[in-house]
């Protein structure tokens, strides 16, 4: 005698094949619209910036519309303001970092220094911009450009902290006590045990986070503001790169919506080159997720 | 003895330094902590004018009129909910299968690669995404789905208002959906992390007993790390709330509110950018600074839930 299996019970094996093919077709529909996405942002901006991309914007200022000009004044601002952020940030994120992860360790106060780091880190850039505002650019009554970097460093500072901790907790604790078995102090176990193994470590995530900020244009709305003219005084108003390009892509004016293409793709190439190298050389997962 | 004497002096020196780097470093993690408390001053003080005048009503007014220093923020704060909402709705499925891909599906040597191409989407500046909202997707979002919607949707029973007016291309959809891809990378990223900590003990026993791949996702992998997504998704709202240059190019930065999702509103953070630099009269820098309060009480609350999911995933 032949046992057939029943109906129903094929079917319910057929709709659970069909459930898990339709399942992974969407997952990897999800994949390719992820990706796809990435390939339409940067295509659109290769499309529209390269056409724009002409030596006049690495030598002209910014002019008014119609007359030719560059972006030379905002690329140099934007590369000033970028610098002096780091400068100032990154030092004091080494120190908390040192901190966090030599000296608080577990402590309560410690914990909540990550607590808070943490909240700078998602805090809206926008908010950083306002305080800098208030407390810096209203003081001194008029905007400028160590503000803007001011506004800037408050972005690297908590990435520098995070990244900094992280790769200080990788260096193994004997090489700390051998170090001091020896008879070093603890700030020369600090700087030539600990700093130098994971210093590529500190590296990435100071690169990271200047990579973070060379496209951040809130926080410089308020701070740095804008100029039309050649500057190298950061204590004035200075042009920079992101501010320019929303100003420019805001206007009604063709040739201006040019430049500020031409200008996106700059900071775009910049930026997401200094990922990719970051994370090849490197190969470290981005301190932000 | 002399050779002591200068022994002595560099251990004296070295205890200096010492003590010189742990009081510095403290210094500076003190300064963080002063920090942020510094920021939440300065914006209440900032607002406090604006917080008598209006009081509660702030929140639920409407009224924008800076020449007759009438202010409310109802009309920001709907919109930055509802671009946040829909970055979600349209984010969260699109992140999950990401993560899916990237933890079941792809093959080993492709993982290392997507990653890193996800990855760079939250490595694209919000200025270029607002860019690119403004002048590729918003005209092609009004020559084609738009008038779609609007014939289709319009007139449905109870989402029609939602889906009624011009196709403008810019607006709180538009805004909604160039968040969406903003946010996924983010999304993406935490579901991936938490996806990969599910003990395999558990997939093999689930795959052993017949269970297909789709089930063996929904009824372990989703169960075993659902504290850890909602905490991903969480994130992602935040970056959401209070993303700025993005929603600023293609939100229309309009002061009416209108309940169409096709017509253009404004975000807290965008009202912010456009308008705080040119803000004259103590009443309108208070109401704008009451916007950033507001601002950072709505982002902290949505980091202290997602830090707390996320902190009982890691125990």
């Amino acid at each position: 005698m032949i046992i057939r299996p029943k109906r129903h019970f094929s079917f319910l094996y057929f709709r659970r094949r069909l459930m898990n093919i339709a399942s992974l077709c969407l997952a990897s529909a999800a994949m390719f619209i992820g990706l796809a996405w990435l390939a339409l942002i940067l295509f659109s901006l290769i499309k529209n910036g390269l056409p724009g991309l002409s030596l006049n914007v690495f030598t002209q200022m910014t002019q008014a519309p119609g007359s030719n000009g560059g972006l030379l004044n905002a690329i140099f601002g934007s590369l000033l303001i970028v610098f002096f952020a780091v400068f100032i940030g990154a030092p004091i994120g080494l120190f908390i970092g040192t901190y966090l992860s030599e000296y608080g360790k577990m402590s309560r106060f410690a914990v909540t220094v990550r607590f808070v780091n943490d909240i700078f880190i998602s805090a809206p850039s926008i908010l950083l911009g306002l305080f800098i505002y208030q407390i810096y650019v209203t003081h001194v009554g008029h905007f400028s450009g160590w503000a803007g970097s001011l506004a800037l460093s408050l972005l690297v500072i908590p990435i520098v902290v995070r990244t900094t901790e992280d790769m200080f907790f990788l260096v193994p604790t004997p090489l700390r006590e051998a170090a001091a078995a020896l008879g070093a102090p603890k700030w020369k176990v600090l700087i030539s045990v600990v700093l130098r193994v994971s210093r590529t470590g500190v590296l990435t995530g100071i690169l990271l986070a200047t990579a973070r900020i060379t496209g951040e244009t809130a926080p410089l709305l308020f701070t740095a503001l804008n100029n039309q003219f050649w500057n190298v005084n950061m204590n004035q108003p200075m042009a920079n790169l992101p501010t320019v390009i929303f100003q420019y892509a805001m206007s009604p004016y063709e040739d201006w919506h040019q430049l500020a293409w031409a200008g996106a793709l700059l900071i775009t190439l910049f930026v997401l080159g200094l990922n990719i190298v970051v994370r090849i050389a490197f190969k470290q997962k981005s301190p932000l997720s | 003895m002399a050779e002591e004497n200068l022994l002595n002096a560099k251990y004296k020196t070295n205890q200096r330094v010492d003590r010189t780097v742990r009081i510095v470093t403290t210094f500076c993690a003190i300064g963080l902590l002063l920090l942020v408390l510094a920021i939440a001053w300065h914006l209440h003080v900032a607002s406090l004018p604006s917080v008598k005048k209006f009081g509660l009503s702030f929140l639920f007014s409407s009224e924008w009129d800076p020449v007759a220093g009438e202010f409310g923020a109802w009309v920001p704060i709907y919109g930055t909910l509802v671009t946040s909402l829909i970055a979600l709705l349209i984010g969260i499925p699109i992140s999950f299968g990401i993560a899916l891909f990237l933890t079941e599906l792809a093959p080993q040597w492709l993982r290392q690669p997507l990653r890193i191409l996800i990855e760079l989407l939250a490595g694209i500046p919000s200025i270029i995404y607002g860019m690119w909202g403004l002048f590729v997707f918003a005209p092609f979002f009004a020559d084609t789905v738009q008038p779609w919607m609007i014939a289709h949707l319009g007139n449905a029973r109870i989402i029609g208002p939602l889906f009624q007016g011009p196709p403008l291309g810019i607006g709180i959809l538009t805004a909604g959906i160039v968040l969406s891809v903003m946010v996924i990378p983010f999304i993406a990223s935490v579901m991936r992390d938490v996806f990969e900590i599910v003990p395999d003990l558990l997939k093999e026993s689930a795959y052993a007993l017949g269970a297909t791949k789709w089930e063996v996702v929904w009824n372990i992998i989703l169960p075993y790390s659902r504290i850890g997504v909602t905490g991903g998704i969480i994130l992602g709202l935040g970056r959401a709330l209070g993303e700025t240059m993005a929603v600023a190019f293609v939100i229309g930065n309009a002061h009416q509110f209108s309940i169409s999702l096709l017509m253009p509103g404004s975000s807290i953070a965008s009202v912010l950018a456009n308008e705080f630099t040119e803000a004259t009269g103590k009443m309108y820098n208070a109401a704008l600074s009451e916007l950033g309060l507001i601002l950072f009480g709505i982002t902290l609350l949505v980091f202290m839930c997602s830090k707390f999911l996320l902190k009982k995933v890691n125990k």
